[in-house]
């Protein structure tokens, strides 16, 4: 399997502060990784470097085979970003329109919108749960049903790679345990390489094929069972656990 | 009857035309303006304006023209301040305004014809010469052509500029071209509606329409209808009430959008009881 992503003694520094020292990682297709660490430790920082924003002070990045600098295909790529749900909870538009925005590469510069393009953002609004609410504005809807808008809006271009950023920030604990089913899901099912920087370790584990921790510039690939094993003997953390379904044990990925 | 009367006067059929143009493409602006949260831009920019205003009744050229330079130069200034500092972005407002405010103060002191150049800070859309006219025209024409063609990009740069950037959409140049027609909008418009007004014509109409607007496209309609309706009634009532006409349109729009708000409360007291 070919890596989606590739870092080899990464370095990356805000001006005199460094963030990174040579990290090293790589992702197959079809992982679904989570990425922790202290508010600070550089998740969000990690996440802007894959998408090209920030560039590394030293070491190699490759997207797909390519170098992030020279990296052009961002249609492969879908990003959720961290504060999505606050910032657009106003924007006066229907979820059709927010998930029909992202098929700009299919329905090119300067040319309209099109029957076909509005059934694409209703099917990818179905994937998520949501096609009953395509006609409703944004800004009705509850805090987990625009979080699964936003993920639609992703989804619609059928990116290969998402870059998920906090996704079960501010959200239920229900629509936590749903969302996380529901990449679970796409992981599987579409073999969708996924990327989630999460705070909700105790929730997400289970679902997550491989986990790393960024924590004072290195970073570090945690084995899942003695993590899970740890989890279970924790109380809060035991009773997010409960909350998952059944089968959820094979991901089918091939890069762990 | 009362239309025909006030439409017998070349002056007025020439307001109604710009006012109406006007009407159609200020809230397309303002709707972009609004949802990037840069609300004060329009403030910035025609206050900015003033300086070229000034400039140009100083050096012998349209005022309108030297209002459209200093705009987009300030326009572009407030995008290039913004990407630099952008956890701050509204400060760049803040920086241009000022400094646009500063430069208009000095050059005032320099221009000999002062009745002229207050003429721009309330406006005087029914003193609007052929030229103007021409321009209010050429300006409206390519304003609503970009925002028809450039519709899902604005759109989405508005809703979400790094997804927007992944998406494929060219934000920079986007953005650029969005800044250019703001510029231009707002110093025509500074000379028909006034600098001190033009950003309230700008913000309200979309306010209102945002109160109503049942998706994106339906609030876009909506908050033209509203520039119209705001428009027109603004016109019949400085026309019989001896108003300034720029100052009536906006208060008028200001006392709608508080009325529908009151409005809403009270439909929605209702709703709980």
């Amino acid at each position: 399997m070919p890596d989606a992503i590739y870092a080899n003694n990464l370095c990356f520094r805000y001006g005199d502060e460094p963030i990174f020292s040579q990290i090293g990682f790589s992702l197959c297709a079809g992982d679904f990784a989570g990425v922790i660490g202290a508010n600070g430790a550089g998740k969000s920082t990690l996440l802007r470097l894959i998408l090209g924003e920030l560039s590394p002070t030293a070491g190699e990045l490759r997207l797909f085979e390519r170098d992030v600098r020279r990296f052009d295909a961002w249609s492969r790529i879908g990003y959720l970003s961290q504060n999505g749900l606050s910032s657009g909870a106003n924007f006066p538009a229907t979820a059709e329109e927010i998930v029909t925005a992202n098929l700009f590469s299919e329905i090119g510069f300067l040319r309209f919108t099109k029957k076909a393009h509005r059934e694409k953002a209703r099917a990818a609004l179905a994937q998520v749960g949501m096609e009953a609410y395509a006609g409703r504005m944004l800004g009705s809807l509850s805090d987990g049903q625009r979080q699964r808008v936003l993920l639609a809006r992703v989804l619609v271009s059928e990116p290969e790679l998402l870059l998920l950023d906090e996704p079960t920030n501010g959200v239920d604990a229900e629509t936590v345990a749903s969302l996380l089913l529901l990449l679970s899901r796409l992981n599987r099912e579409k073999g969708l390489t996924i990327v989630m920087v999460t705070h909700d370790i105790a929730r997400a584990a289970e679902y997550l094929s491989r986990i790393f921790c960024l924590e004072d510039g290195s970073m570090v690939e945690l084995d899942k069972a003695q993590l899970l094993e740890e989890l279970s003997h924790k109380p809060a953390g035991a009773a997010s656990l409960r909350k998952g379904p059944e089968n959820h044990g094979n991901h089918g990925n091939s890069g762990i | 009857m009362v239309i025909m009367e006030i439409l017998e006067y070349d002056f007025m059929r020439r307001a109604f035309a710009v006012g109406l143009l006007l009407a159609v493409i200020i809230p397309c602006i303002g709707m972009i303006v609004v949802l990037k949260r840069l609300s004060m831009i329009g403030d910035a920019l025609s206050h900015s304006s003033l300086a070229g205003v000034a400039a140009g009744l100083i050096l012998g050229v349209n005022p309108i023209l030297g209002a459209g330079a200093v705009c987009i130069a300030a326009a572009l200034s407030i995008e290039i301040i913004r990407k630099k500092l952008p956890k701050y972005a509204e400060m760049s407002i803040a920086i241009v305004m000022s400094a646009g405010v500063g430069l208009a103060g000095v050059l005032s002191g320099f221009v000999k014809n002062a009745a002229n150049f207050n003429s721009f800070l309330f406006g005087s859309i029914v003193a609007v010469s052929d030229f103007e006219l021409r321009l209010v025209i050429l300006v409206s024409c390519a304003v609503m052509a970009a925002f028809f063609l450039l519709y899902k990009e604005l759109f989405y740069v508005a809703l979400d500029e790094r997804a927007a950037r992944i998406a494929g959409v060219p934000v920079r140049g986007v953005n650029v071209v969005f800044t250019v027609l703001t510029a231009v909008t707002v110093s025509v418009a500074s000379r028909t509606v006034g600098a001190l007004i033009v950003s309230s014509m700008m913000v309200v109409p979309t306010a209102c329409a945002m109160q109503f607007g049942k998706s994106y496209r339906h609030t876009v309609i909506c908050s033209i209808a509203f520039a119209v309706a705001f428009t027109l009634l603004g016109l019949f009532v400085s026309y019989y009430a001896r108003l300034k006409p720029g100052g009536t349109i906006v208060l008028i729009g200001a006392g709608c959008f508080l009325l529908i708000l009151l409005a809403k409360k009270i439909a929605s007291r209702k709703r709980v009881l």
